[in-house]
């Protein structure tokens, strides 16, 4: 029982990351219809981004509140990461649009294999580690000297998660941008005879993504500590799964799977088995697609984005 | 004339105002990364240092080819593209009919034009680094090339069935001293067998969702691969794998080996020359066969799924049974392949067979037009023997510094080519559909005007 509490935390904190991702991968497909493979590694760039970022306020510009630097490092690693996505689909998937199904798709393999290998020739192929930006932990639960605690690292990705959430939610649902992705989502050749600009919304909804990316990418850095060039392949991987385990094109379902997958992760690594434990997450990706393609909110009558 | 002098001068304006918008941008996405970097000091803490006369070189170098190509590259491409095409003259027919009989020739007469050109001792690399390396990989291309271009399935795990061949092999050489050429076979059956069973679940889903499901199954046999330690020994991967013979005789150093046979002198030339003409035969047999099968109702049959599954199943095609042989044989060619890596390497690891590795066949595959076999190997060789290129070119490190070490960057320039190459020629570098049944007349069509990819 505590091993379990203990472990829904855990989940739960993965899950919030996986969850922020996926969100890119779902939007980006509801509306153009491409697995935006590139998504991962410019996740895994954010994380560096945000490295830097709290490495200059840190030792440079002499920063003591973690609080503030914290914040600061957010907005940066947005800021950067939405800039670099916004010229990707400028580059590499903007040219092709229209163009045969698999174009951007390779297009996409083509980035993703850049980005890491960018990554990689600019700051070295060796694992990055930072010493911890926040410590400190509530003890929730001590029974069988097994204590069930909360770190302020997993009080500060729900909260952060959570508030994002929230503001994401008001910009789809309320926001004339949001209103525009959800018509070119529908029909783009109607939403743009109606005088949506679709070009922008697009670039729009890849800036979201990114930035939605990049907070996961700089509580991914804050978790873990570390953070490598290699870092974007699987986590993407997951995170794409919980957009397709949630219905792939449905927002809730994005986030609501990127949670299960946080969930079924930690759980398979605590009750079965460490090493398999991409497996799980694989398996559950290929028995969703094969058994419920259409996951588990993905209608295809219902409106989404 | 004193309107195209002001036009000229606009778009000069126009071409310094991209110039600078594009060196701003690249400021701004080249700032953390390349401005700073993240290194380890002595103390075993990160710190960072700045490279600001890399960062503003990297972004006038940005800003500066941005308006080269506005002023001067622009301009030609539009005319270019105005031009109507030319006719193909009669020189190009010739070439064009020779093309094939000719580029065989070559790949056969290749190890003897390069010891001839390099002598005994210089050719080894040429003939192994470059010759059996791109072979590898046309013949993966052309085995993917079954699965992707005939049958339009997007398959981004086929690593999977190139790992089963080779630790196939691997393991059965070592387990029960078979040969080689007793394996060769094998591995292609298991491999196939792999493909039927994992295609047998992913073949009604479409599309990208088949591409994602395929690369999951291929992660999974490698975390399988790393996590069994007793069958495979992990990652620490099978080393000693057993050489092929000819007929028995080993290409070693021993009395009964190879050279001391046929009473020349010992050379590790004639195990290289002949594993590039085993594989060189293995790539023939696989092109051979693929276009022999175009002809047969299986083949056209993989060919109409690629068009339309719809209009395919309406015909009464079994479309279950057409995209399983398909996924079959192309796992099948990659099951040799696969053995063939292995008994060439003499090692095996799972570090050989990651996504990125799916990924360079999927381009090799996508870059040369999918469908065409000259297309597929062209790719192959500009790709491969272009990274391979890259660790020779020692003028680099002149220019550069001692340092430098150009094979850092292959990848990166690798995923830069796959993307430009796709925005360039989306429908890769042959695009022409040459039907293999006709009426009257074989018309060759642009790849423009079909659909594919929606089986």
């Amino acid at each position: 029982m505590e091993v379990f509490l203990q472990q829904l935390i855990n989940g739960i904190t993965l899950g919030s990351i996986y969850g922020l991702i996926a969100i890119g991968y779902t939007m980006v497909f509801g509306i153009i219809g491409m697995v935006n493979f590139a998504h991962g590694d410019v996740f895994m760039m954010s994380a560096f981004i945000a490295l830097i970022a709290f490495l200059l306020l840190t030792a440079w510009l002499g920063v003591s509140s973690i609080t503030l630097a914290l914040f600061i490092v957010l907005i940066v690693a947005m800021l950067f990461t939405s800039l670099v996505n916004w010229v990707i689909e400028r580059v590499a998937y903007r040219p092709l649009r229209g163009s045969f199904r698999l174009a951007p798709l390779i297009s996409a393999i083509g980035m993703s294999i850049f980005l890491s290998n960018f990554v990689q020739v600019s700051q070295g192929p060796r694992n990055k580690p930072i010493p911890p930006m926040v410590q400190g932990e509530f003890v929730l639960l001590n029974r069988n000297d097994y204590a069930v605690t909360m770190s302020v690292r997993q009080l500060i990705i729900w909260g952060v998660t959570a508030v994002l959430l929230v503001a994401f939610w008001y910009l789809v649902a309320k926001t004339p941008l949001g209103r525009a992705q959800r018509a070119c989502e529908q029909d783009q050749k109607m939403a743009a005879l109606v005088g949506v600009d679709v070009d922008r919304t697009i670039s729009m909804t890849f800036v979201i993504a990114a930035a939605l990316a990049a907070v996961a990418g700089t509580m991914y850095l804050m978790y873990y500590g570390v953070v490598t060039f290699s870092d974007g392949f699987v986590p993407g991987v997951k995170a794409f799964t919980a957009a397709v385990l949630g219905g792939i094109g449905s927002l809730p379902g994005a986030v609501i799977g990127g949670l299960l997958i946080g969930l079924i992760e930690t759980m398979w690594s605590a009750y079965f088995s460490i090493d398999y434990k991409d497996v799980a997450a694989f398996s559950i990706l290929a028995i969703t697609l094969i058994f419920l393609p259409q996951g588990l909110f993905g209608r295809p009558d219902v409106e989404k984005v | 004339m004193a309107d195209g002098a002001s036009a000229q001068r606009v778009d000069m304006a126009r071409a310094l105002r991209d110039a600078g918008f594009t060196a701003v941008l690249a400021l701004g996405l080249l700032l953390p990364l390349i401005g700073f970097q993240t290194i380890t000091d002595t103390r075993n803490n990160l710190v960072l240092v700045t490279r600001w006369p890399l960062l503003f070189g990297l972004v006038a170098f940005v800003g500066i080819a941005r308006f080269v190509f506005s002023i001067a590259i622009a301009p030609y491409l539009t005319q270019r593209r105005e031009r109507p095409v030319a006719a193909s003259s009669a020189a190009r027919n010739w070439m064009r009919k020779w093309f094939v009989s000719f580029s065989i020739a070559f790949v056969v007469a290749y190890p003897g034009i390069v010891v001839l050109l390099e002598g005994f001792a210089g050719a080894v690399k040429w003939i192994d680094n470059f010759g059996i390396q791109i072979l590898i990989y046309v013949m993966l291309g052309w085995g993917l090339n079954i699965v992707v271009g005939l049958a339009g399935l997007l398959d981004l795990g086929y690593v999977a069935f190139y790992a089963v061949g080779a630790y196939s092999y691997a393991l059965l050489a070592k387990t029960f001293g078979l040969s080689f050429w007793l394996l060769l076979p094998l591995a292609g059956i298991l491999a196939s067998f792999w493909g039927i069973l994992l295609g047998f679940p992913v073949l009604r889903l479409r599309g990208d969702y088949l591409a994602i499901v395929t690369l999951a199954f291929g992660e999974i046999i490698r975390i399988v691969i790393i996590n069994w330690v007793d069958l495979t020994n992990g990652y620490a991967g099978i080393t000693g794998i057993p050489r092929p013979t000819l007929f028995g005789i080993p290409f070693n150093a021993d009395d009964n080996g190879f050279a001391a046979v046929f009473g020349l002198e010992f050379s590790p030339l004639y195990r290289v020359v002949f594993l590039y003409y085993i594989i060189l035969v293995l790539a023939l047999l696989t092109a051979f066969v693929t276009l022999r099968l175009r002809r047969l109702p299986v083949g056209r049959a993989w060919e109409a799924l690629r068009e339309d599954e719809i209009a395919c199943r309406s015909l009464g095609i079994n479309t279950t049974n057409t995209k399983l042989t398909a996924f079959a044989m192309g796992a099948m060619f990659a099951g040799f392949a696969g053995s063939f890596f292995a008994t060439r390497q003499g090692f095996i690891s799972p570090e050989s067979f990651t996504f990125l590795e799916s990924a360079t066949i999927l381009s090799i595959v996508v870059l040369g037009g999918m469908g065409s076999q000259i297309g597929v190997a062209i790719a192959a060789i500009a790709m491969i023997g272009g990274t391979e290129i890259m660790r020779e070119l020692d003028f680099l490190r002149r220019i550069f510094g001692p340092t430098f070490d150009p094979t850092q960057y292959r990848m990166l320039l690798f995923g830069f080519a796959m993307v430009l190459i796709m925005i360039w020629r989306p429908r890769g570098l042959i695009t022409t559909r040459a039907p293999s049944v006709f009426l009257k007349e074989r018309k060759s069509i642009s790849g423009e005007l079909t659909r594919e990819g929606h089986g």
